[in-house]
């Protein structure tokens, strides 16, 4: 069997039979036929080939790697890694124009010149053997060769036609977490000019809940510490969070404090992962029960006064709330709903309790649920309880899954919200209507209506209902109708059979990627496809924000291959065919037709105040990659140099104009630094009273604070209050006038753009944003204390009564079902047919819906085969040999996959895992022929997702991809 | 001289695979060709350990000892070398080596299975440091440019180390001394003999579960 992790035999036979001197033998590995053989069956060969034979030389790049070449000059280069949030520095040695060799960054404070095997493959990218190459076109069910002119000509067209019977909102762009900053924020601005809020990337589906989950408990929705500052911590837990495969360079940092400080290392999962082989603890639960796990340990802390009784008065709200519900789950019924024995929770209880600061740290195992939000908060809570934020080793260490996920979250592609969270009332759009000095009215003309201007859009998870729904079922003029798809998978949304059929019903989708994606290859959809050849990170620059919210420049490496272009260049090409590209550039520079990149950051830096991301210029940005060495490797912080005082990358919030030199914010929240020195308290984001009760925090401050106690956000109000309005500038106040336009009393902090009233705050040691308590119980949420509530489809039916899901309800432009489709299926004992959970999650090799890391040979020979992993006593009973094939069917639309078995103990008993990575298979047939020529992953297998079921967050409409029933069968 | 070495700490060993695609991409080593792995045992069950493997350059390698060619080399570094020129494809190191280091090209019941291919410790070949022709053969020279083993140098949690065997036993020790436990440093005792530093934490030391 070709899946790598039975137990270290090697599979030596089967490998050597696919060397044929090249990597196009791999083609040999799932059918026994040739590539070639391949291609003369499906027909493709004889266009495709003829195709490159006809291209001039000088249009196609093709870089042949070979051995360093001793009497050239060799170019080092300095970028970071595309795929997870750790935010590794890339080394690239470059001749002639082509990369050659890639070197360990050992100046990163970061990754320390180390690299998982996705690192330490870059460099293959920009080889590029399976990318595509030119624009294409689906005609027929065949892919026909394009011009980019034709192209962008063509799309544009269609495009407008659809907008002139349709509507704006008919159009649906879906984003890239592996944009750039720069890339993430210009996207978002073209929605805005085409006039749709329909505009989104794969944050909805990783950590969207996560974002609203803490920003609705203590004012940003981020990591709050660093991966380095895991090395001060004296406890470490791991919920639902698998970094030794998802972000194996963390697990360096997180090992050190593991070792230095003799930590306990606790790992609770409903699967004993590659992280828990390394813990001191292991805890596993049944899928989907983490807050009964995370009140079941408040439980034992409540019990035992093992609260920060000192932290809670002075920095939170309504932990006597919290109380109330913890109350209800004692040892015995956390043990019921979790599975895990009372002994158990009460150790790693006190384990956390009595080794702080402890940090917790969480992934997908804790957002992908339709409690999701619920759960990024009881964790929230747990750590406010123990006084675990703005302390340096503890923390909410939030992993982010993209290489840029949380840059292009905070610049805004996002359904809800413009750039830097200002949202979608009408004050952010004037806002960004200074910052991009267009009038509100042109932008309102772009639009349907002012009330669709200002309603949220339909996000990614949803997007193909909006194509099948009839236009009653729907809160916006027209269903979709076209979709505009930029880095982003196809097989990493759940239900994919009823995505195949909104795919078919698209009249125009246009995918701007490296790779084809899943999206491409899908055989019911004939006709009206294109797709643009967009280079990666590698051939373009800009920045991007790791998950501790430090930004780095990376540099262009080689040209863009074959007739690829960078984001920036197609977005101002479509934006020219639009129509609004003279508007929409009005103050970035773009040479011939590519933007440039720092002018897109200075923008964003005058305009994003809410999140302090004005202080990261591109000059001081690239100084910081220049002067990596002077960072401590701990703190982050420079000790000498240019840099010296700064934290590494400025994580945000960085207040100001550049030319204050705020150092960044390395712990967020941390009242034991002044603001000048990246503290600050929690942010003032909800009032100063509810029901009597203060909101603001009770004589804590950051340290050389001038005011001693809690107090609301900064407003010209605020300023004349405190006499302080003198100390702004002439210049500051005109411009502060000039914003208010008559009410200058309610310009804020984060519409003032001469930012004056920052650095008047700052100066008198105070954060712009306030100085509150977080909160325990949000009230605006549906659940303001997180309570449990079972999965839709839950494996126990016997709990759905006492916790049921919630109501069903309409958000987000689309009805949400939810209790009605549980009870129904309990009612109708689903779980008889499908007897067991399956849960999905990622592998180390591979990233994502997985196109871009099983096209390159060095990743791809590590992992061949989709697999499930099922228990041993599971796999007795159905008569499963460990390697044979097997249908895993699930409950909905007749999903089904055929996939190895992989028979474990790595999972428990009634539990089925695939990784998500997996596409170009669907029901037991092979997609390849579908691909684009030559475009084709190496590896192909059955997407999880044709298997995963219905179930939305009511926040933020994140998936469930952690949680269904499936039933397992022999093939 | 410098007595250059592998260790790999299992305590720390994620399987992560980085050093096995680092050496693909620093040598273009074409599909099929494992010049190293990661090796997992007790897969999925508590006391699961990963430890990354590859030729460990032996202090008296047993490839050389069976080679019906001789074409071996032990360099002064210690480092195991091999010529391409003269390997005839017979096989006899695959089966002698104890950490399935040695790779063929080809798999045939009899005959040549071709050249051998096996880690070079970042080293090259016999042909003249940093030459076109060894790269083809053997891949890059990095010790002739003073750099170390890129496998080493980007694991992801510096559990595979390579270098100077007495620095790396230091490191070793202190490490297993401060956390208070190790893993033996897997193939340590196999590759290098008896090596008694006086300390339980010593790799292959009595503390560590010895290996």
């Amino acid at each position: 069997m070709l899946v790598k992790r039975s137990s270290g035999k090697a599979p030596r036979g089967s490998l050597l039979r696919a060397l044929s001197g090249d990597f196009n033998g791999a083609g040999n590995l799932e059918s026994g036929v040739s590539r070639r053989g391949f291609l003369r069956r499906s027909g493709l060969a004889a266009g495709g080939i003829a195709a490159i034979g006809a291209l001039p030389a000088a249009m196609i790049r093709r870089s042949e790697a070979g051995p360093v070449l001793p009497d050239v000059e060799l170019v080092t280069r300095k970028n970071v890694c595309t795929h997870c949030s750790v935010g590794c520095t890339v080394i690239a040695e470059v001749q002639n124009g082509v990369w050659v060799g890639q070197e360990p960054g050992w100046e990163s404070p970061i990754n320390q010149g180390t690299h998982c095997a996705k690192g330490a493959s870059v460099r293959e990218l920009t080889k590029g053997t399976r990318r595509v190459k030119y624009p294409l076109k689906l005609v027929d069910g065949e892919w026909k060769r394009l011009s980019w002119d034709q192209a962008i000509e063509e799309i544009g067209t269609r495009l407008l036609e659809i907008r002139q019977a349709s509507g704006p909102d008919a159009v649906f762009w879906l984003g890239s977490a592996k944009f750039s900053n720069e890339g993430a924020y210009l996207y978002r601005k073209l929605a805005a000019f085409w006039g749709t809020n329909n505009v989104d990337h794969q944050a909805r589906i990783c950590h969207s809940t996560t974002v609203a989950g803490v920003a609705n408990t203590w004012g940003y929705g981020a990591m709050t510490n660093s991966y380095n500052d895991i090395q001060n911590s004296k406890a470490l837990l791991i919920v639902g969070g698998n970094p030794a495969e998802a972000h194996p360079v963390s697990l360096q940092h997180m090992l050190r404090g593991k070792e230095h400080n003799r930590a306990p290392f606790i790992v609770i999962d409903p699967r004993f992962t590659r992280t828990a082989a390394h813990a001191t603890e292991y805890v596993r639960i049944r899928p989907g029960t983490d807050i009964p796990i995370a009140w079941g340990l408040l439980w034992h802390i409540f019990e035992n006064g093992w609260e920060d009784k000192e932290y809670i008065r002075q920095r939170v709200y309504g932990m006597d709330e919290i109380r109330a519900e913890v109350r209800k789950w004692t040892p015995e019924e956390v043990e019921r709903v979790t599975g895990v024995p009372g002994s158990q929770v009460r150790r790693v209880a006190e384990a956390i309790a009595r080794n702080k600061p402890s940090t917790v740290i969480w992934c997908m195992g804790i957002t992908q649920h339709t409690v999701g939000t619920a759960n990024v908060r009881a964790l929230s809570i747990l750590q406010l309880a123990l006084g675990n934020i703005g302390v340096e080793g503890g923390g909410a260490n939030i992993y982010r899954g993209h290489c840029n996920v949380q840059g292009a979250t905070d610049f805004g592609l996002d359904v809800t919200t413009l750039p830097a969270y200002y949202g979608l009332a009408e004050g952010a759009w004037k806002h960004f209507g200074r910052v991009w000095d267009v009038d509100y009215d042109y932008l309102k003309g772009r639009f349907g209506s002012k009330d669709l201007m200002e309603a949220k859009g339909i996000p990614t998870t949803r997007w193909f209902d909006a194509v099948l729904a009839r236009p009653d079922q729907i809160d916006q003029p027209s269903p979709l109708r076209a979709m505009v798809c930029f880095g982003h998978g196809g097989n990493t949304v759940t239900r994919m059979p009823e995505m195949i059929k909104g795919l078919e019903k698209l009249s125009l989708l246009v995918i701007a990627d490296p790779h084809p994606t899943t999206f491409a290859a899908i055989k019911e959809r004939r006709d009206g496809t294109y797709i643009l050849p967009t280079c990666t990170q590698f051939e373009t620059d800009g920045s991007r924000t790791c998950s501790n919210r430090s930004m780095q420049w990376g540099e262009k490496v080689v040209e863009p291959i074959f007739e690829s272009k960078d984001d920036y260049t197609i977005m101002y090409l479509l934006a020219r065919k639009l129509g609004f590209a003279d508007e929409m550039f009005k103050h970035i520079t773009v040479e011939e037709t590519r933007p440039v990149p720092e002018d897109i950051l200075r923008e964003m830096n005058r305009g994003c105040l809410a999140i302090g991301a004005t202080g990261q210029s591109p000059e001081r940005l690239k100084m910081h990659m220049k002067h990596q060495a002077d960072f401590d490797k701990i703190t982050m912080r420079a000790t000498s140099g240019p840099c010296a005082g700064d934290y590494y990358g400025l994580p945000w919030p960085c207040w100001g104009h550049p030319e204050i030199r705020h150092p960044g914010s390395a712990i967020l929240y941390d009242t034991s630094k002044s603001v000048m020195d990246g503290g600050g308290g929690f942010r003032a984001r909800f009032g100063v009273e509810r029901n009597g009760v203060s909101l603001l925090a009770d004589g804590s401050y950051p340290k050389g604070s001038e005011i001693e106690d809690g107090y609301p956000e900064f407003t010209m109000a605020v300023l004349r209050k405190l006499g302080w309005d003198k100390d702004l500038t002439p210049e500051e106040m005109r411009v502060v006038e000039a914003v208010g336009g008559g009410k200058t009393d309610e310009v804020s902090w984060q519409t003032d753009l001469s930012m004056g009233i920052i650095r008047v705050a700052l100066k008198h040691g105070c954060v712009p944003y306030g100085n509150a308590k977080a909160r325990a119980v949000a009230w605006s949420l549906p659940d303001p204390v997180p309570v449990h509530r079972e999965p839709i489809y839950s494996p126990r039916p016997d709990l759905v009564k006492a916790y049921p899901a919630i109501e069903d309800r309409r958000d987000f432009r689309l009805v949400q079902l939810a209790r009605s489709l549980q009870f129904k299926a309990a009612e109708s004992d689903l779980r008889g047919k499908f007897p067991m959970v399956l849960t999905s999650g990622r592998l180390v090799e591979y990233e994502g819906g997985g196109e871009e890391t099983r096209s390159n040979p060095w990743l791809a020979e590590l992992q061949q085969s989709m697999f499930a992993e099922i228990n041993r006593k599971d796999a007795e009973r159905l008569g499963i040999r460990d390697g044979s094939w097997i249908w895993v069917h699930g409950p909905e639309n007749a999903g089904r996959a055929k996939v190895r078995a992989l028979v474990t103990d790595r999972v428990g008993t009634g539990t089925v895992f695939m990784p998500f990575h997996f596409s170009g298979q669907w029901q037991g047939d092979s997609l390849r022929r579908n691909y684009p020529p030559d475009t084709d992953p190496i590896v192909l297998g059955e997407p999880v997702n044709g298997v995963t079921t219905y179930g939305y967050d009511p926040v933020t409409f994140m998936q469930e991809t952690k949680v269904t029933l499936c039933r397992v069968e022999p093939a | 001289m410098a007595r250059m070495k592998f260790l790999c700490d299992a305590e720390r060993c994620i399987e992560c695979n980085a050093c096995v695609t680092a050496c693909k991409n620093e040598h273009e080593v074409p599909w099929g060709i494992n010049r190293r792995r990661v090796v997992t045992l007790d897969d999925g069950v508590p006391g699961e350990r990963s430890i990354s493997m590859a030729c460990m350059h032996c202090n008296d390698p047993p490839c050389a000892a069976v080679c019906p060619v001789d074409c071996f080399i032990q360099t002064a570094d210690g480092v195991v070398l091999h010529s391409k020129d003269l390997c005839i494809g017979c096989g006899y190191c695959f089966y002698a080596c104890p950490f399935g280091a040695p790779q063929y090209p080809q798999t045939t019941n009899f005959g040549s299975r071709g050249k051998m291919d096996k880690c070079t410790f970042c080293a090259g070949g016999p042909e003249a440091d940093g030459s076109v022709e060894e790269y083809q053969k053997y891949g890059s020279n990095r010790l002739a440019e003073g750099k170390l083993p890129l496998c080493a140098e980007m694991c992801s949690t510096r559990a595979l180390m390579a270098g100077d065997g007495e620095v790396l036993a230091d490191i070793y020790q202190e490490r297993s001394a401060r956390r208070g436990y190790g893993s033996g440093a897997a193939g340590w005792s196999v590759a290098y003999g008896q090596h008694d530093r006086g300390s339980p934490f010593a790799p292959g030391g009595p503390s560590t579960g010895g290996a």
